[in-house]
C-alpha cells in the first residue's frame, strides 16, 4: 500500500488539501496532523461574530467530523511534528512515531508576533479557538480595553469590543491603520470609522509599559486598559521545513506550482512564499498571503497537483474584513499602485478603490460595494483590460469588461 | 432537525439533517455534497454556494437582502428567480424538506 499524503497543519489549508484532494480522485490514504486538540474550523469568525457571541462555537469546525471518516482521511489532533526526513520521505512526530509520505504537503500557518516590551506577559493574543474564549472571558468583565496593532485583526477585536460596550483603545506604531495591506485612502476611512463609534485611535505613538491595568506610553501618558489585546503581525512557522533544509525566504519557498525546493514537499497557505502575477514585480514578486482565499485556493492547486493535471497557482487574492457596518473586501495586491480612481462616494460608506500602476488595474478595494469587488476580482482572474477611465465611470457596468 | 434534499446537476440526491439555525449551506459544506463551494465559509462573499430554491418553499424562504442581491449577479451560473446564495438560507422548522438544486458549476 502507497504511503500516500501527509499534510502537517490543521488549519484551513490542510483541511482544504485533505478534501480537494478526495474531490480530485486521489484514492490513497491521507493524513491531516494538526497540533491543536480541535478538528479544522474556521478562524475568521474568531475575531468577528464569535467573539461578540453571536455565532457559537459548535459552527466553527470546516466539515462535520463524520466526513473525515467518510472520506477516508486520517486526522490526527493534538500532535506535533518534529522532523522531516526529506530524502527518506519520512516524517517523525513528538511521540517518536515515523510515518512515511509520497507527498508531504505543508500547511504549517503562522503564529502571532509576540510583543518586546515591558510587562507584554500581560497581553493577550488571538489566533486560536481557545485564544477567543479567553478573551471572551476576560471581555466580560472588563471595561476597558487596548488593542495593540492597527491591523485587520487588532481593528476588528476593537470593533467587536466596542459593540459589546467596552471603552476601547487602538495603539499602532505607524502612522496609519492597516498600513502594510491598504492605501491611505481606506486608513483614513476606518480611522473616522472607528472614531465614529467612539474608540479612540492613536496613531505613530509607542508604548513604554504595559502596567496592571494601565498602558504607559513612551511620552509619560497612560490610557486605562483592564484588558491588552496584541495583534502585531504574525512569524511564518517554517522552522521544521528550514531543519529539513528546505528552502526558506519570508516563509517556505515555493515555485509557481507551490512546490518547495524538495520534489515531493509542497507548502501552503500562512506558510508559503511563492511567487505571485499578482504582485509587485519591482519588491521581486514573491509574497506570502495570510487569507482564507490563499489557503482554499492553494490546497485546491497543489490536490491537481498530486491527482490529476498540474497547474500554476495563478488565483487572484482577495481578502475581507467586517468592521461595524462595513464591510471591506480588497481583490488583488495594491502596493506599487501609482494612481486611485474611486468610485462611489467615501462619504456615503459605500465606494470603491480602483488602483492602477503604469495604467495597468491591479487591485480594488471596496466598502459595501459588494458587486464592485466580485466584478474586480474577475476582471484581475481573466486577465481583461480595465482603463482608469472606465473605473471611475459610475455609467460603466464592470460586468461587461 | 429540519431536512435539506440536495440536487446534483447531474440528478444525484442526498437529503441531510441541517441542525436548526445552520444554514442550507452549512449543512452541505460539513456533509461533504458536491456542488455547495462555498469559498468564503458562509460570510456572504464569494457566490459559491448558488442554489436554485424548489418552487414550492420560495414563499417561505427570507428576503433577499442588499448583499445576496448583488452577489446573486455575480454568480457563475446565470441568476434565476429561484436562485438563493444557500449561505443565506437557514434551516428552519418552516423550511423542513427544504429542496435545493445545484448549478453545474460555482466558479
Amino acid at each position: 500500500m502507497s504511503a500516500g499524503v501527509v499534510i502537517i497543519g490543521g488549519g484551513q489549508a490542510g483541511a482544504e488539501a485533505a478534501s480537494a484532494l478526495r474531490a480530485q480522485g486521489y484514492e490513497k490514504p491521507i493524513l491531516l496532523i494538526g497540533d491543536e486538540n480541535q478538528a479544522p474550523y474556521q478562524r475568521p469568525p474568531l475575531s468577528k461574530a464569535y467573539l461578540m457571541g453571536t455565532l457559537d462555537a459548535e459552527r466553527l469546525p470546516l466539515r462535520a467530523e463524520s466526513l473525515y471518516d467518510k472520506q477516508h482521511i486520517e486526522l490526527l489532533l493534538g500532535q506535533t511534528v518534529v522532523d522531516i526526513a526529506a530524502p527518506l520521505q519520512r516524517i517523525r512526530l513528538r511521540s517518536g512515531s515515523v510515518l512515511p509520505y509520497e507527498h508531504l504537503i505543508l500547511a504549517t500557518g503562522a503564529r502571532n508576533r509576540l510583543l518586546q516590551i515591558k510587562g507584554s506577559e500581560r497581553a493577550l493574543y488571538l489566533r486560536t479557538l481557545p485564544d477567543a474564549d479567553t478573551i471572551r472571558e476576560r471581555l466580560a468583565s472588563a471595561t476597558s480595553v487596548a488593542v495593540i496593532g492597527g491591523g485587520f485583526i487588532g481593528l476588528e477585536i476593537a470593533a467587536a469590543a466596542r459593540k459589546l460596550g467596552k471603552q476601547v483603545c487602538v495603539i499602532e506604531a505607524a502612522p496609519r491603520l492597516m498600513a502594510r495591506a491598504v492605501s491611505p485612502l481606506l486608513s483614513d476611512f476606518f480611522r473616522d470609522a472607528h472614531e465614529k463609534e467612539g474608540v479612540e485611535i492613536l496613531l505613530a505613538t509607542g508604548i513604554e509599559e504595559i502596567e496592571d491595568a494601565a498602558i504607559r506610553f513612551t511620552d509619560g501618558s497612560r490610557r486605562a486598559a483592564e484588558v491588552v489585546l496584541a495583534g502585531i503581525g504574525v512569524v511564518p512557522n517554517v522552522e521544521l521545513a528550514r531543519a529539513a533544509g528546505l528552502a526558506v525566504g519570508n516563509g517556505i519557498a515555493v515555485d509557481e506550482f507551490l512546490i518547495t525546493s524538495d520534489p515531493n514537499i509542497f507548502a501552503i497557505g500562512d506558510c508559503a512564499e511563492f511567487p505571485c502575477v499578482f504582485a509587485n514585480a519591482r519588491a521581486g514578486g514573491r509574497v506570502r498571503l495570510e487569507s482564507v482565499q490563499n489557503a482554499v485556493d492553494q490546497a485546491k492547486c497543489v490536490a491537481r497537483g498530486i491527482e490529476g493535471t498540474p497547474e500554476p497557482y495563478r488565483d487572484p487574492p482577495w481578502f475581507w474584513t467586517d468592521q461595524y457596518n462595513y464591510r471591506f473586501q480588497m481583490a488583488g495586491l495594491s502596493n506599487g499602485h501609482d494612481e486611485t480612481i474611486v468610485r462611489g462616494d467615501a462619504a456615503s460608506g459605500k465606494f470603491t478603490a480602483f488602483y492602477f500602476k503604469d495604467k495597468r488595474f491591479i487591485a480594488a478595494d471596496s466598502v459595501n460595494r459588494f458587486a464592485d469587488h466580485i466584478a474586480a476580482r474577475k476582471i484581475l482572474g481573466s486577465g481583461t483590460k480595465l482603463t482608469p477611465e472606465q473605473a471611475g465611470d459610475e455609467a460603466f457596468d464592470l460586468k461587461r469588461v | 432537525m429540519p431536512k435539506v434534499t440536495y440536487i446534483a446537476h447531474t440528478g444525484e440526491s442526498q437529503t441531510i439533517d441541517v441542525p436548526a439555525g445552520y444554514s442550507v449551506m452549512e449543512g452541505a459544506v460539513r456533509n461533504g455534497v458536491d456542488g455547495i463551494v462555498a469559498e468564503c465559509g458562509g460570510a456572504c462573499m464569494c457566490a459559491t454556494c448558488h442554489v436554485f430554491v424548489d418552487e414550492a418553499f420560495l414563499a417561505k424562504l427570507p428576503p433577499i437582502g442588499e448583499e445576496q442581491e448583488e452577489m446573486l449577479n455575480a454568480t457563475a451560473v446565470a441568476r434565476r428567480p429561484n436562485s438563493r446564495l444557500s449561505c443565506q438560507i437557514p434551516a428552519i422548522a418552516a423550511l423542513d424538506g427544504l429542496i435545493v438544486r445545484m448549478p453545474e458549476r460555482q466558479t
